[in-house]
């Protein structure tokens, strides 16, 4: 038993409610933003030393021994996850200080803001299947109330689609919840492991699998199931999308990675390449979407598309290097997708426009913001000696070890297109003579937040060291599931 | 461990240089000569280890979880590259203090510079493979934004993303190519791969290895049919295309294959490869220099040439082709380098650098005259020149090699260069200038020095060529082969068919440089004709066909219809559950009891409801029939015995009906969106997921399972949990936590409603420049 699991779920709660009291108390909202992301990242840090100690953070809640109450369970993949959200969150919290206007945080900006990473908190640290539908509602409301907050036509119209087919995703998720219940009669995931692992005809656990991976799919947004995203990550303020953009879909790869690694090890399966041949129309579909585009904003929200099939591209290849490598590249690619996304607002911010057409000559005018951006869009790309250059590495090693050539050369095709589009918006935005010239100075913690995000995803790179070696241990831990169990079933071994 | 801070200097002085020559102004040369000469420096304090073939090695952790670190080590090849990328080095940073002065982008231009230099010195020196990897990245990246220095101008930025891609493509190549040899051989460091010859050649791997590491190599060193780069790479000022784009980055490639002869060399596929693209470089890079009026691009040609026949020196891979390989990179450097000074010299005295208004500047440009002379010397392969020496030994090794042909490609392709090094080196100094020859205006110390620098050591060398041979070629050519291989470079060695085809080749050169006006506009009518299939044209078609492609897929796909997206997540859904359930043989089909016929009944009722709603056109009438399948729903409920679920139910259906009917008179008129063929489909798919779920349903729950759960809620609700009513105590103890996360979902919903209330009606788009998704 260890009550430090919950603690990430409780405290987000706890300031979210802190924001609903000092409703329209604006200034202090916005510092209390600050503040309570600060205190995730202390939190977070602090879990990450205990996981590392004791391997699991396990409570009951409300101490009802498993499989009858609700599993917490923190491994070392949750702990990553967590530890990533609460950064990401930091530094989001601090640009929003003045991207986020006044009505925004009039009508409750930060409350939902907490309440969100409530729910992706939630999500990391379940070890409860049904739990962790319900912090998907969690995630699902709150992002698409923040979505639309503002109004605008636009930004409602994109919250519709949103909502609508992430709903259908959560359909997909409830029956296939349902479904595995009346199949075992347990929720507890752990405890799934155990029964499913016990039906003696592999064909029903394998069309459970089939369906969780559509329900988990158009959360993550994986080909042919992301259309909700492109429609919709262009609308909120930018602030809003980074957080999206390093949050939402993530949280549907980690559902799958826990999923499929601990309940529905699918390896061997007809799931696996299926798995593989949706990696590889992930990557090819988001990025060719990306080329085709000429609003920065639009642009970005492909490559979250594209990025996704490398991550899937690792759990399909389901070896203990691939899913490290997922892992890493998960952590990879949230720093970089939301630095370039805020460099984007930044952009915005100075020019009034996110269409690279009329951009230009910003490598000139703005040369700091040239550097913020060339850095986390070579990372992206793949370049060393940036952190997606190792994301790579481990992937492309993985798929050879494993002898899958056709997703390594998709993946390195894909690569080669991400650097393409890049040094497309590093053409039209930084080098060419501009149609409009930006005016005016940006806020001073602006900076400071992008400047931040972006040494993190350099570091990430350049001391890539300890993280890489964590991830390595976490997919050790996900490929050995027998002692979650354990620990989740059987009390302290 | 002086080495590993020398590169760490580098990067950081990637960063300050812009500023340091900012605040510094002119006094910022001797700061910047600083590096190039530490280099030097410590180059020199080595050069004795190196002259006994051993080599001095360092290494640090990086990332050893995936095994990759920072392991440097300099042996004879990494030496003698290290001397021509620091020597040069320097020339170029006291080359562009005069070319640049006043540049737009001076400042960020010697930024760019040392990241370059840092990262060249790393390919050389690097022993662990993918931190070669790392600094090859880095040259690319660099030479994008070099050759991008001009980027008000769209020929410049097309130009940079054309060697991006071309480079950075072949690298992705190349990385493949390494991780699998080091699934191979197990090790990442250079020097352990070397030793497993035999090991790597056997593997299956090996033929896919060798032509993924070939690529990475032929696109960097501009191999046909990837040459078409490097002229477009002259788009960069001239001290970079002195530097980068002839001396040293696009000789990494060259260098590689270099490095990995012992091991991957040694096998037909190899000797094959390399020979093939080699010649097939040196002609196509010679025929096509002849076709040129401008400097520069003549001298990417004959750099493309080159570079070819480095290529196929290193493929023929025997001791004497290595040895004149090396030379050859010895050579060429000094005198490609010296020459490019030479013609930006001359572009920025006489504004021009076309060959047919240049003549005469001997008189006003006498220093960079002689350099262009000495230089000349060597490119033509005139005693006593290094350059003589080495096309010597590239013709030895060419008669020496199997075929005869060789040579004979080697002589057509050389007199081509030679001609070219006629006009390059002499036409625009000695020419009589005519009416439309520009006019030249003085040169300066710093535009002149450095080729003449470079031009006496080439002649320096050519009458030492002890010196040459035993200090720079030979721990060079050992470290290549990993033997003693002594080397005796000398300008006589009395009358051999090497020196008669020198002759010829000097002969045929002149006879075709005085010829120029004869005979090049039909070479330009040629490559003209050919033009529709060059490669460039490929290049072009390639990302022009890729930009349509990916519009056309994307307006298919996110085409901003609604209903499209909706069916096609339901239909994905559908078919992969459909293809498993279909694959996977025997499912429990059997045993569960006919229905009642009050069930039958409520089904009825629930498919009548459903067809109705989607046949009427009275939001009203939708809304009730919505209602009373809600009410049927709790009619079943009510059935298996779960009276509080029906209340509840009943309760939500009548308020849902209730708002559904306040809200309807404040929308706008109901209109039907389509109908016909589309809707066949949308009801196919409708049907299909309703088949599949009640499919799934039957099959999952035909199964027995006993359930320890539910025996544990029934018996221990009253007992550990005070409640009588199980599901009240599932809700609130059991499982209260998912309670509290539906508590806050209807909080969520509460702030959205508000909000939504308080801030809609703003029409107008202010965030987002187009209203609507991409259509």
């Amino acid at each position: 038993m260890n009550a430090w699991s919950i603690a990430p779920i409780g405290l987000a709660l706890a300031w979210g409610i802190m924001g609903l009291i000092f409703w329209q108390r604006i200034r202090l909202l916005r510092w209390l933003g600050v503040l309570g992301s600060t205190s995730f990242v202390a939190l977070s840090i602090a879990l990450l030393t205990m996981v590392q100690k004791e391997k699991f953070l396990i409570l009951q809640v409300g101490a009802w021994r498993a499989p009858f109450g609700i599993t917490i369970a923190i491994d070392l993949l949750g702990a990553l996850m967590v530890t990533m959200t609460s950064v990401l969150a930091w530094f989001i919290a601090l640009y929003s200080l003045t991207e986020i206007d006044e009505s925004q945080v009039r009508y409750g900006f930060y409350p939902l803001f907490f309440l969100l990473l409530m729910g992706v908190f939630g999500a990391f640290t379940t070890g409860d299947l049904f739990n962790l539908y319900v912090w998907f509602e969690v995630m699902l409301m709150a992002s698409f109330v923040l979505m639309a907050l503002g109004g605008y036509r636009a930004q409602l119209e994109g919250a519709t689609k949103y909502v609508l087919l992430n709903l259908i995703g959560s359909t997909f998720f409830l029956i296939a919840a349902g479904l595995t219940y009346s199949l075992t009669g347990t929720l507890n995931m752990a405890d799934l492991a155990v029964q499913i692992r016990e039906i003696d005809n592999p064909s029903l656990p394998l069309v459970l699998s089939a369906l969780f991976l559509i329900a988990f799919g158009i959360k993550a947004a994986i080909f042919p199931l992301f259309f909700w995203l492109p429609a919709s990550y262009h609308t909120p303020p930018v602030a809003v999308t980074a957080l999206f953009s390093g949050l939402l879909t993530k949280v549907g790869v980690y559902a799958m990675v826990r999923v499929f690694t601990l309940i529905f090890p699918f390896n061997g399966t007809i799931l696996q390449p299926i798995l593989l041949v949706l990696a590889g129309f992930t990557m090819v579909t988001g990025v060719l979407g990306a080329a085709a585009q000429w609003d920065l904003r639009r642009l970005l929200s492909f490559h979250i598309i594209s990025q996704i099939g490398y991550l899937i591209m690792g759990l399909g290849l389901f070896t203990p290097l691939a899913l490290a490598g997922t892992i890493f590249f998960t952590l990879h690619v949230v720093i970089a997708k939301a630095a370039l996304f805020l460099v984007s607002g930044m952009i915005q911010r100075l020019t009034g426009t996110f269409n690279l057409k009329s951009l230009g000559n910003l490598a000139q005018t703005q040369p700091g913001m040239a550097l913020l951006f060339a850095f986390p869009a070579l990372s992206l790309a793949g370049l060393p000696p940036f952190s997606g250059f190792f994301a790579k590495l481990i992937l492309v090693r993985a798929g050879l070890e494993a002898q899958q050539g056709a997703i390594v050369a998709v993946s390195l095709v894909v690569s080669l297109l991400t650097l393409f589009s890049m040094s497309k918006i590093w053409q039209e935005a930084f080098w060419k003579p501009a149609r409009r010239e930006g005016k005016g100075i940006l806020p001073v913690h602006m900076w400071g937040a992008v400047g931040g995000i972006v040494v993190v995803g350099v570091l990430l790179g350049l001391f890539a060291n300890p993280i890489m070696t964590l991830s390595l241990q976490a997919a050790e831990q996900l490929l050995q599931p027998s002692m979650y169990i354990q620990m989740v079933l059987g009390g302290q071994p | 461990m002086g080495f590993m801070i020398l590169l760490l200097t580098g990067f950081v002085l990637t960063f300050t240089a812009p500023w340091i020559r900012r605040r510094l102004r002119k006094w910022s040369l001797p700061v910047f000569l600083l590096y190039p000469l530490a280099a030097l420096a410590l180059l020199w304090n080595i050069s004795e280890t190196i002259q006994k073939q051993s080599a001095i090695a360092v290494s640090l952790p990086w990332v050893p979880s995936l095994g990759v670190n920072l392991s440097l080590r300099i042996d004879g090849l990494g030496w003698l590259f290290g001397l021509l990328i620091s020597g040069i080095g320097a020339l170029v940073i006291v080359y562009a203090h005069g070319y640049l002065h006043h540049h737009p982008q001076e400042n960020r231009f010697y930024g760019f510079l040392f990241l370059f230099m840092t990262a060249m010195l790393g390919v050389v020196w690097s022993e662990d493979i993918f931190l070669l990897f790392v600094f090859w990245e880095l040259t690319s990246i660099s030479s994008f934004l070099l050759i991008g220095l001009e980027h008000p101008e769209e020929k410049a930025r097309k130009a940079a993303l054309q060697a991006l891609l071309v480079t950075a493509g072949g690298g992705l190549a190349l990385l493949a190519g390494l991780v699998g040899l080091t699934l191979i051989t197990g090790s990442s460091n250079l020097s352990v791969m070397n030793t497993l010859n035999g090991k790597i050649v056997q593997s299956e791997l090996y033929l896919p290895v060798l032509l993924l590491i070939l690529a990475g190599a032929f696109t960097k060193s501009a191999q046909f049919p990837f040459h078409f780069w490097l002229p477009g790479a002259m788009a960069a000022p001239t001290p970079v295309s002195a530097y980068l784009h002839s001396a040293t980055m696009v000789k990494a490639g060259v260098y590689l294959l270099a490095r990995l002869t012992p091991a991957l060399g040694g096998t037909p596929q190899w000797h094959t490869l390399l020979t093939l693209f080699g010649l097939a470089t040196l002609l196509a890079g010679a025929f096509l220099a002849l076709g040129q009026t401008d400097l520069k691009r003549l001298l990417a040609y004959t750099t493309v040439a080159s570079l070819g026949t480095m290529v196929f020196l290193i493929g023929l891979g025997d001791s004497l082709a290595i040895k004149s390989a090396i030379t050859l990179i010895l050579a060429h450097a000094l005198y490609k380098g010296a020459l490019f000074f030479v013609a930006g010299g001359i572009d920025h005295s006489a504004h021009t650098r076309d060959l047919n208004r240049l003549g005469g500047l001997a008189g006003t440009m006498p220093f960079t005259a002689f350099a262009a002379v000495l230089a000349g010397l060597s490119m033509l392969g005139l005693p006593p020149a290094l350059g003589f020496i080495s096309k010597e030994l590239v013709y030895e090794a060419a008669l020496e090699s199997a075929s005869g042909g060789n040579a004979l490609i080697a002589l057509i392709a050389l007199s081509g260069v030679t001609a070219v090094g006629i006009w390059v080196a002499f036409l625009p100094f000695w020419k009589k200038p005519d009416e439309q020859t520009a006019r030249g205006h003085g040169e300066e110390i710093t535009l002149w020095l450095p080729p003449v620098l470079l031009g006496l050591i080439s002649l320096g060398l050519g009458l030492l060529p002890g010196i040459a041979s035993k200090a720079l070629v030979q721990p060079a050519v050992e470290a290549v082969l990993l033997k003693s291989t002594p080397v005796k470079l000398a300008l006589w060695h009395g009358f051999t068919p090497m020196l008669a085809l020198s002759g010829l080749t000097l002969a045929i050169g002149t006879v075709l440089a005085l010829n120029r006006m004869r005979f090049q506009p039909a070479v330009q009518t040629i490559l003209q004709t050919l033009a529709p299939i060059s490669p460039e044209r490929g290049y072009e078609r390639g990302l022009t066909g890729l930009k349509h492609f990916a519009a056309l897929q994307t307006n298919f796909l996110q085409n901003g219809y609604f209903r499209r997206y909706l069916m096609v997540t339901i239909l994905s859904g559908i078919l992969l559950v459909g293809i498993v359930l279909l694959q996977s043989d025997s499912l429990p089909w059997t045993s569960f009891t006919p229905p009642r016929f009050y069930e039958v009944i409520l089904v009825g009722v629930i498919l009548t409801g459903v067809f109705s709603v989607t046949r009427t056109s009275s939001r009203m009438v939708a809304a009730a029939l919505l209602g009373m399948m809600g009410f049927t729903i709790a009619l079943i409920y009510l059935l298996y015995s779960a009276p509080d679920l029906a209340m509840v139910q009943f309760t939500i259906e009548t308020l849902s009906v209730i708002l559904f009917v306040l809200v309807i008179y404040r929308l706008p008129q109901f209109t039907r969106t389509r109908g016909g063929p589309p809707a066949v489909l949308d009801v196919v798919v409708s049907v299909a997921a309703g088949v599949l779920v009640t499919v799934l349903v039957l099959t999952l729950s035909a199964v027995p399972h006993d359930s320890l759960v539910t025996s544990f809620y029934a018996e221990n609700s009253l007992k550990l949990a005070q409640g009588r009513n199980v599901v009240n105590v599932i809700l609130v103890d059991f499982r209260g936590f998912d309670t509290l996360g539906e508590i806050t979902v209807l909080a969520l919903a509460g702030i959205g409603v508000f909000a939504l209330l308080k801030l809609s009606g703003k029409t107008e788009a202010i965030r987002t420049s187009s209203q609507e998704e991409t259509k």
